[in-house]
């Protein structure tokens, strides 16, 4: 890739930790108040870039300006911070107050407990109310997960948490996975979002949440179970139908041997030379007992039978396959640029990943330097997860709201809630996955339950519903960006609106809205 | 009704074409077209413990914690013999074993397709696309959709969160409609009419529109079907219920349904009369009887095929479950279908036949073996059959 002016490469840059986001929240609004309006060509790329507009994104973009906004936030100078509201209300969460080991270790106790007791009515309610700790807290989960993507100030990186959860998927309702999906998501995906993608498939690997739902923490010399070996490579790395057989797929599984969730009981003693080979991060273990030390070929290299190195082999041999770079490449293809994305561009990113060694950030680069991305704006349909996120950025504007859960069911009733995806594939990333006309006339009915205000996002639990309240959508926000370019059966239809309520509807309701 | 007259109405069917409305869906089918249900397993099911092979001791080598114990009288979780060589599992004794006596349904062991990926994902599209695997040539077409082109009055439908890949492509929309919710419109026809013309000069026209007409009618259908039965809360609990509501679409509304139920992916502790398969296969066949059950009469003039993308390994793993495997065992249920056997081509179960020493061969291809029921159960021709499953050779296994 050439240097160009506007784009110094990443490597020059400073990977500095957060600087404050307020600050530049605070010079944009400042700057903002005699800006110029925003060309089509700005409001076109920076609704690609964000999940959708708000005032805080405009405000950020007309004071860095493109490049440099791009920069900070592929380099994380624009921080996660969310505002203290919002803090505030996922700080409440068990899920997010409480370390995965004693998450973990409280369910053991809980079960344990559960175990003891004589069976009966009491033992029923007992496991009742586990069941039910481990709903709330896989909910919790979910929405500190939607309230990042829709108040996260650095949009592209929320956009990018979302996007490698669901490459990464694993089912919440699995096992123990409703007691690690926020850590899954807030300690393995995140901090990886923008990082190199072999640092990111390392990173799922170690996750008790990926070890538990693709059943590697069971797979145990002489008892091997393939699964996870399958889907790392057909679905995490390669691609199905990018070369490697079934022979791979078993060797695989005998190298990944061991690899699984720390034990929460004290483990029974090894031999100082078995001992030494245990590799412990977080609630990751490699077991040397549980690990088939035999010689392995992968991908027609020869791994040494020898321990944990031979899994940090393969995943460097696996990530180093072209396949690999094509394979991702067009994924990110297709979920930022089109349903079927034009193979110069998936080539062009491909080429940057191999050069770059998996530097996600470049690749992201690669595409929004690049002309495909101009030429597919207004052509790509929102999916569930994006119109829910959009709307309500578009529609409250940064106010905080008191109350996720109405997020929730919506996705559920679109049929993309997060850890949600029963099979590890992730949900699909173009149109016809949730364009048909069963989804469009969800899509209607929540645009109206938005737009009308008859929900409860600003109510607390367990209040009683406030009522009343409806957001405004004719904002300074609103004539800046979309007023211009409503298209004509758009415009009658709003024209059409007999309150303010309709209106907001019709607008979210919208191709111009629902086409990004 | 005879099967003559079966095939007769059928092929009446197949040639009126009414004037169709907005999508070609929203009126009553003609009285005794045959009606045709897809249940698609996803994930994989392991049909060696749904059809036991019982008669094989390799069977027994091969799972010593999963398998099922040979038909005996004086034991509950034995299987239930079917002939001398297969058996079913227990669990679906009051569901699926009565309609087996019945001769209403016909199992069809060695089933599945050509594509040896053994991936979900692959495999399913695969199965879906009703395309040979190496000549796959539209991602987004599937053979539903084209079968129901080659029928105008026979209207579609798919019971899915999503429209499957089954159904896309057809050149018309398929309407689909989830029936785990609530469908209760909230658009008066004015807003209705808005909100679709502000579609009407994208490609999701058709979609938006239907959407919304569906919702009203179906709704109305349903709360009007849900008195009548006096039940409760309109969440479907289960498969039982989910079908119930389907049987009250597909008898009076639409011929040609689609619906999938998932989880069956059992890597881990997967049990054999008991644990997580067969608790699916027994809220499946409670499903499936429910379904036959609400059709009533309308039984007769139905099939119903279960399918699966593929099979799993013959030997359990080393954690009681069992891995991505290729050949599998298709249903084939209905009032007039020519049950109570093993259909379809078979082999002897030892460790000489399984496919590369891991899982069932494939010696029924799925393209065929539906070609040859669909072209008998519509009386297609030879062409419309090619455009449906395209370089297959249908075969008729007389199943209707």
């Amino acid at each position: 890739m050439q240097d160009s002016p506007n784009h110094p490469t990443l490597g020059a840059r400073l990977r500095l930790a957060a600087v404050s986001a307020l600050l530049i929240l605070g010079a944009g609004s400042a700057a903002a108040r005699d800006a110029r309006p925003l060309s089509q060509d700005d409001v076109d790329w920076l609704r690609r870039d964000s999940f959708e507009l708000d005032s805080a994104t405009v405000a950020m973009y007309r004071d860095l300006g493109r490049s440099r906004l791009f920069d900070r936030q592929l380099d994380g100078r624009i921080s996660d911070d969310l505002p203290a509201p919002i803090t505030t209300l996922i700080n409440s969460y068990e899920a997010a107050n409480t370390p995965t080991e004693q998450l973990l270790t409280n369910l053991r106790d809980e079960q344990d407990k559960i175990k003891n007791m004589p069976e009966g009515d009491d033992k029923a309610a007992a496991r009742k109310a586990q069941q039910q700790h481990a709903n709330d807290l896989l909910q919790q989960a979910q929405e500190i997960e939607m309230l990042h993507a829709i108040y996260g100030p650095n949009q592209l990186k929320e956009q990018m948490v979302w996007f490698w959860l669901n490459h990464f998927s694993v089912y919440g309702a699995k096992g123990r996975v409703r007691w690690v999906a926020a850590d899954y998501v807030q300690n393995t995906i995140r901090p990886h979002a923008l990082g190199k993608f072999r640092d990111l498939v390392m990173a799922t690997l170690e996750s008790p949440a990926m070890m538990e739902f693709l059943d590697n923490a069971q797979n145990a010399k002489g008892h091997v179970n393939e699964n996870y070996a399958r889907e790392l490579m057909e679905l995490h790395t390669l691609g199905v139908g990018s070369g490697y057989t079934q022979q791979d797929v078993q060797q695989l599984a005998l190298i990944l041997t061991g690899a699984g969730v720390a034990p929460l009981r004290d483990p029974a003693a090894m031999r100082p030379r078995v001992a030494e080979m245990v590799v412990r991060n977080g609630m990751f273990e490699f077991n040397p007992r549980r690990h088939d030390f035999s010689d392995k070929v992968l991908l027609g290299h020869k791994i040494k039978g020898s321990g944990f190195d031979e899994i940090t082999e393969a995943v460097d041999i696996i990530t180093k396959q072209p396949a690999c770079a094509q394979f991702v490449s067009k994924k990110l293809a297709e979920y930022f640029v089109s349903d079927n994305p034009p193979p110069e561009l998936v080539a062009k990113m491909a080429r940057t990943f191999q050069r770059t060694d998996g530097d996600i950030a470049e690749v992201l680069q690669t595409m929004f330097d690049s002309k495909e991305l101009a030429a597919s704006y207004g052509k790509k349909f929102k999916d569930p997860m994006q119109f829910v996120v959009s709307s309500v950025r578009m529609a409250y504007d940064g106010k905080p709201i008191a109350n996720a859960k109405p997020l929730l069911n919506w996705l559920n009733q679109l049929g993309e809630p997060v850890f949600g995806r029963l099979t590890p594939d992730g949900w699909p990333l173009d149109s016809t996955g949730w364009s048909s006309s069963g989804q469009m006339a969800k899509r209607f009915e929540i645009a109206g339950a938005i737009g009308t205000g008859n929900n409860r996002l600003l109510t607390p639990e367990g209040q009683p519903k406030m009522g009343g309240d409806f957001p405004m959508l004719t904002t300074r926000l609103y004539y800046d960006t979309f007023d211009a370019k409503l298209s004509a059966p758009t415009r009658d239809a709003l024209a059409k609106a007999t309150t303010q309520q309709e209106w907001n509807t019709f607008l979210l309701s919208s191709p111009d809205f629902n086409y990004r | 009704m005879k099967r003559r007259e079966f095939l007769l109405a059928a092929a009446t069917a197949a040639v009126a074409a009414p004037a169709l409305s907005f999508s070609g869906k929203l009126f009553a089918a003609p009285a005794n077209t045959p009606r045709f249900l897809l249940v698609f397993l996803r994930g994989g099911y392991d049909c060696n413990n749904l059809l036991v092979p019982y008669g094989s001791d390799f069977y027994y080598e091969s799972r010593p914690t999963l398998a099922i114990a040979k038909p005996d009288p004086y034991n509950a979780n034995s299987a239930i013999g079917l002939d001398n060589n297969w058996g079913l599992n227990p669990v679906l004794r009051d569901s699926i074993y009565p309609l087996w006596q019945k001769r209403q349904v016909a199992f069809i062991p060695f089933a599945g397709t050509d594509d040896m990926s053994r991936s979900h994902f692959e495999t399913q599209d695969n199965i879906e696309s009703g395309e040979s695997t190496d000549q796959r040539s539209n991602y987004r077409s599937g053979f539903m959709a084209r079968l129901s082109g080659q029928m105008s009055a026979v209207p579609s439908i798919a019971f899915t969160d999503a429209l499957p890949l089954s159904f896309q492509g057809s050149g018309h929309d398929i309407p689909n409609i989830s029936l785990r919710g609530n469908p209760k419109p909230v658009y008066d026809e004015r807003q209705a009419s808005i909100l679709a013309g502000m579609y009407r000069d994208t490609s999701l026209a058709s979609a938006a529109a239907d959407g919304l007409e569906l919702r009203q009618t179906v709704s109305k259908e349903l709360q009007e079907e849900m008195m009548k039965a006096n039940r409760g809360a309109p969440n479907a609990k289960n498969f039982a219920d989910e079908t119930q509501r389907i049987a009250t679409m597909m008898r009076d509304q639409y011929r040609l349904g689609f619906v999938d139920v998932g989880g069956w992916d059992t890597h881990v502790n997967q049990g054999s009369t008991t644990g997580q398969l067969a608790n699916n296969l027994s809220n499946l066949g409670k499903g499936l009887a429910a379904y036959a059950d609400a059709l009533g009469d309308e039984w007769n003039n139905t099939v119903v095929v279960v399918v699966s993308e593929f099979g799993r390994t013959f030997r359990e793993n080393g954690n009681k479950g069992t891995d991505h495997g290729h050949g599998t065992v298709y249903w084939v249920l209905g009032g007039k279908v020519n049950g109570g056997r093993i259909a379809g081509q078979q082999v002897a179960v030892n460790a000489q036949s399984l496919l590369q020493n891991r899982d069932y061969p494939v010696l029924n291809n799925y393209r065929d073996v539906l070609g040859g029921l669909l072209g008998r159960m519509w009386g297609l021709s030879g062409s419309q059959l090619q455009s449906v499953f395209p370089g297959a050779h249908p075969r008729d296994l007389q199943l209707v």
